[in-house]
């Protein structure tokens, strides 16, 4: 008796982390369907589907949103690149200065946002270089190449050198092995790296804001609407984001369960 | 979304092989070389200030283009949906296309993002921004940022604007800038929870309302409100006042009376009961109040600040003629009446008051009763007696600016 | 060439990595000692001041920061190890759409997350109106602008970095081990603390780091749901550089920010045992 007690506190107390969890996204889901007059989105109203019509009522807010996607895509096809070839060197190969590689990549990933942020626009500014689109791409590129490279070298390790030997031993190129054996083989790694890179620039706050200058991102647009109101088209946004995010998860565990079991 | 806990990336993460104590020593004498690269400094900003001819020189040979990109505060224009009225007539008469945004939250943040850039002689995207007289508005304009007016192509502000917004102190002769909106800061408060009508600023202070009072973050606003608690005139004031000003306020916060120190979020915190009784603009109350809200806005007996946003072309403008095309165009009673309508400051143009009255006779209903609240609002069209008690910032020169900010920054900000 | 295949896969990584990471790193050493204002640029003038005056002026805050980062990060393990445990243990056949599950919430933007806070505690908004018309509360109660605001954000925005490491580290732990254990010591606490708890700590200790670090140098949670007593050094440096453009302050406090941490995790490294930090982070 004593055990299914314990158990069903542990199971009580999880369920209500989770509606605590939850209970703030729900509440920005509905709200973005709240009838509301005003110009702030403050109280329950009655239930609407007008802001879905009205999205460009704030033509900011879009063009926010296109930046977002767009630095999004920029960063991510760049940090692909960059942190495959990372990936892939430390995954396969042994050489000098691998140590100091594996501390700046450590470093990139557990320093403060903050400081980062604070010691990129520290550069920008003593080498007059102008914050804008441009260095908002570099920023994320520099934050989300480490997450990519550890991503893809977890998948390089994993792999069987043998069959690329075999492709070897049948007379292909290191090149053609490469395209036609070994891309082939990390190719979830890189998929894997790709989409954590995407989610880590469009949600970007913190670094995006030290380095944005007159750009603006959604997360930014966000945080200066607080200070007038936030309309209920960004609710809209927001869920619309985050039913992507949940999409891509979802297709990912999937397709992750159906490769496990096939 | 935050995928960084994804279990691919710490699948990876745990592989990792920990760098030795000598690629840190490698890594810390690169750091060394990089050092003394990095010693140069921050380059400074300063420009030569305009010659006294400069208006002739800076307009001959400049033409229209058809094109005009305006920098404007959020839900600071008459807007129907997702179109904006006044500047679509303005399209339709001049051909001049606009592009309308509002990028600008406060003078801090917005004078942050365009220094650099016209420092650097760089196109900051607009042709026409809008700035509160202060200090901002002051160093852009001693910085010589801004372009001086051509005031034969104002025939409109010549003529219709009210005396009392031509020639102010910040900027003799409207050399270069003239008002978009005038607005007050005094107090608002909610009826529900404040008892009684409000008429001193001394309630800002009354222990009553402890956590449920807003102040304001801007430096300027919250230094007049110190002052006039004390009884300063912050036109005359020195620096002996300031300090007194700054151990008042200090002793407001100290207190636990002050909730936040809010930016323009003070309306939704007065609106969502997070605050009963705060520092607040006209313009924003009366929206407020139109929309239904039960709310009071007061000009305190003690003094309230006067203000005024300020159209003007940053030096760097690419259409210059379409932008005072189109700061001449608002002085049009009928267009500075649609402004009005719906923005709900103090306009510059005092003979819209009776254009608003003759359009609400049109009107039935709801929109009648509105016009003619925006027509009778003190908030908007203010008698002589409120004029009367309202001051603006001080003017300060740049050694002045250090000690004030000096003071009243750590307030707001520590 | 075969030799030279690693240096050139990581050359374009890596020198992305040296100059916007490393090199920035420098700059900013190098800022925080000059002098100057914004319009007059600033000079390098080797100005140590700038460290002692900025601390004297924000002890407080870095305090503050410090005490948040502690007192959040200990939450977060209260509410992050039951539930990365049920999942691990209880989770069955569908672990890891739970683990889906728990981690929805964060598919949605950090800031409009913390936005949705403010908005639910409003004073009078839907969460206190009802309680405080019912008459359960007094009419000037209230969450948002106090310190019970701030740390509730901090938890709540970091606690995947908490319950995923936790997962992984129990996910390990043999399920036939504990039921040999149970049948050993006949207790389930005795098991749970002398084989499961033991074998999960390096996935806590893992976690400590993910969540300590950012919420120590957070200013967005304190921004929207804090106020005039809740501000962290994250704000200081944030106004400083964005809105004073003071980036000798900015640099100065960031900088020390930075060492602060970085100490406090090799302190904390030590005190576990671990040879350095990386260990305990990558076990």
């Amino acid at each position: 008796m004593r055990r299914r007690l314990g158990d069903r506190l542990l199971f009580g107390y999880v369920w209500l982390v989770m509606l605590w969890l939850f209970l703030p996204i729900a509440v920005m889901i509905v709200f973005g369907f709240n009838d509301t007059q005003s110009k702030s989105n403050v109280s329950w109203q009655g239930f609407t589907l007008k802001w879905w019509g009205r999205l460009g009522d704030y033509p900011e807010l879009l063009d926010a949103v296109y930046n977002s996607i767009s630095i999004a895509l920029i960063a991510t096809l760049i940090t692909t690149v960059l942190g495959t070839l990372l990936g892939l060197a430390l995954g396969r190969h042994r050489f000098r200065g691998q140590g100091a590689t594996n501390l700046v990549m450590f470093a990139a990933i557990s320093s403060p946002e903050l400081v980062m942020g604070a010691s990129l626009l520290s550069l920008f500014v003593s080498a007059g270089v102008q914050t804008g689109y441009r260095t908002i791409v570099i920023a994320h590129v520099l934050f989300s190449v480490s997450f990519v490279a550890v991503t893809v070298r977890a998948r390089v390790v994993g792999l069987d050198p043998s069959v690329e030997e075999a492709a070897r031993d049948l007379g292909a190129s290191s090149w053609v092995t490469f395209w036609r054996i070994t891309f082939p083989m990390i190719l979830p790694g890189v998929v894997a790296g790709a989409l954590l890179a995407f989610a880590l620039s469009i949600d970007d706050f913190v670094i995006t804001q030290f380095t944005s200058g007159a750009t603006v991102t959604f997360p930014l647009w966000i945080y200066g609407a607080v200070r007038i109101g936030i309309p209920p088209q960004v609710n809209i946004v927001g869920t619309c984001i985050f039913a992507v995010g949940v999409l891509i998860a979802v297709v990912n565990s999937v397709t992750a369960r159906r490769r496990a079991t096939a | 979304m935050d995928l960084r806990t994804s279990p691919a990336f710490l699948r990876g993460m745990t592989q990792n092989r920990h760098p030795s104590r000598r690629d840190a020593l490698r890594l810390a004498g690169l750091s060394a070389a990089g050092l003394a690269l990095a010693a140069c400094g921050v380059q400074g900003q300063r420009v030569a200030p305009p010659a006294q001819d400069a208006v002739a020189g800076y307009w001959s040979g400049k033409k229209k283009n058809g094109a005009l990109r305006f920098a404007n505060w959020p839900l600071y224009i008459d807007k129907d949906g997702s179109k904006y009225p006044s500047l679509e007539k303005f399209t339709a008469e001049s051909g001049i296309k606009v592009t309308y945004q509002e990028p600008i939250q406060d003078m801090t943040t917005w004078f942050g993002k365009i220094q650099p850039l016209l420092a650097a002689n760089q196109d900051i995207g607009y042709d026409l921004m809008v700035m509160t007289n202060g200090i901002h508005l002051g160093r852009a304009i001693d910085l010589g940022y801004l372009v001086p007016l051509d005031h034969a192509k104002l025939p409109n502000f010549a003529a219709n604007a009210s005396p009392s917004v031509k020639n102010p102190v910040w900027d003799k002769n409207n050399t270069y800038t003239i008002p978009w909106t005038v607005g007050v800061t005094g107090i608002a408060y909610n009826p529900k929870y404040v008892d009684g009508d409000i008429t001193s600023i001394q309630e800002l202070w009354n222990p009553k309302y402890k956590g449920k009072i807003g102040m304001m973050l801007d430096v300027q606003e919250v230094a007049n409100f110190g002052m006039f608690a004390l009884g300063i005139d912050p036109d005359k004031s020195v620096q002996a006042d300031w300090e007194k000003a700054a151990a008042k306020l200090q002793e407001q916060r100290d207190a636990g009376l002050v909730r936040k120190y809010y930016e323009n979020d003070y309306v939704d915190a007065l609106v969502r009961g997070d605050i009963w009784i705060t520092m607040a603009w006209s313009g924003d109350i009366f929206q407020q109040i139109t929309e239904g809200e039960n709310l009071r806005f007061v000009v305190p007996e003690e003094g309230g600040t006067i203000w005024t946003d300020n159209m003007c072309i940053p030096k760097t403008a690419q259409n210059p003629v379409d932008a005072l095309t189109l700061m001449d165009y608002v002085y049009r009673p009928e267009i500075a009446q649609m402004l009005v309508e719906y923005i709900n400051y103090i306009t510059p143009v005092p003979a819209t008051k009776d254009l608003v009255l003759a359009h609400a006779g049109q009107e039935k209903g709801e929109d009648r009763k509105f016009l003619e609240e925006v027509a009778a609002s003190p908030l908007i069209y203010p008698s002589d007696a409120d004029l009367a008690r309202l001051r603006s910032y001080k003017s300060l020169s740049s050694a002045e600016e250090k000690v004030y900010e000096g003071l009243f920054q750590p307030i707001t900000q520590g | 060439m075969k030799r030279l295949t690693p240096y050139l896969l990581i050359l374009p990584g890596g020198l992305w990595l040296v100059v916007f990471l490393v090199v920035p790193l420098i700059f900013m050493v190098s800022v925080s000692t000059q002098q100057g204002d914004v319009v007059n640029g600033f000079v390098q003038t080797f100005h140590i001041a700038n460290y002692t005056d900025a601390l004297g002026q924000y002890r407080t805050q870095f305090l503050r920061s410090a005490v948040y980062g502690l007192v959040g990060t200990v939450l977060a393990i209260l509410l992050a190890y039951p539930v990365a445990y049920w999942i691990a243990f209880r989770g069955g056949a569908r672990k890891s759409t739970y683990l889906l599950l728990v981690l929805l919430p964060f598919f949605v933007s950090f800031v409009l997350r913390t936005v949705s806070w403010k908005f639910l505690l409003a004073d009078d908004g839907i969460v206190f109106e009802p309680l405080k018309s019912a008459g359960l509360l007094p009419a000037d109660f209230h969450v948002l602008q106090t310190t019970t605001a701030v740390i509730g954000g901090l938890v709540y925005n970091y606690l995947p970095f908490m319950i995923l490491p936790i997962y992984v580290a129990l996910e390990r732990v043999d399920p036939s081990v504990v039921e040999a254990a149970q049948d050993l010591y006949a207790s389930r606490v005795a098991a749970f603390a002398r084989i499961v708890l033991p074998l999960s700590l390096p996935g806590v200790f893992a976690g400590v780091l993910m969540t300590f670090v950012p919420m120590t140098s957070d200013y967005v949670n304190a921004a929207i749901l804090g106020g005039p007593d809740n501000t962290m050094i994250g704000n200081i440096i944030q106004t400083e550089y964005l809105v004073n453009q003071d980036y000798p302050v900015g640099a100065a406090l960031s900088f020390t920010l930075m060492a602060a941490l970085l100490v406090g995790i090799f302190g904390y490294a030590r005190a576990l045992g671990t040879q350095n930090v990386l260990e305990a982070a990558a076990r």
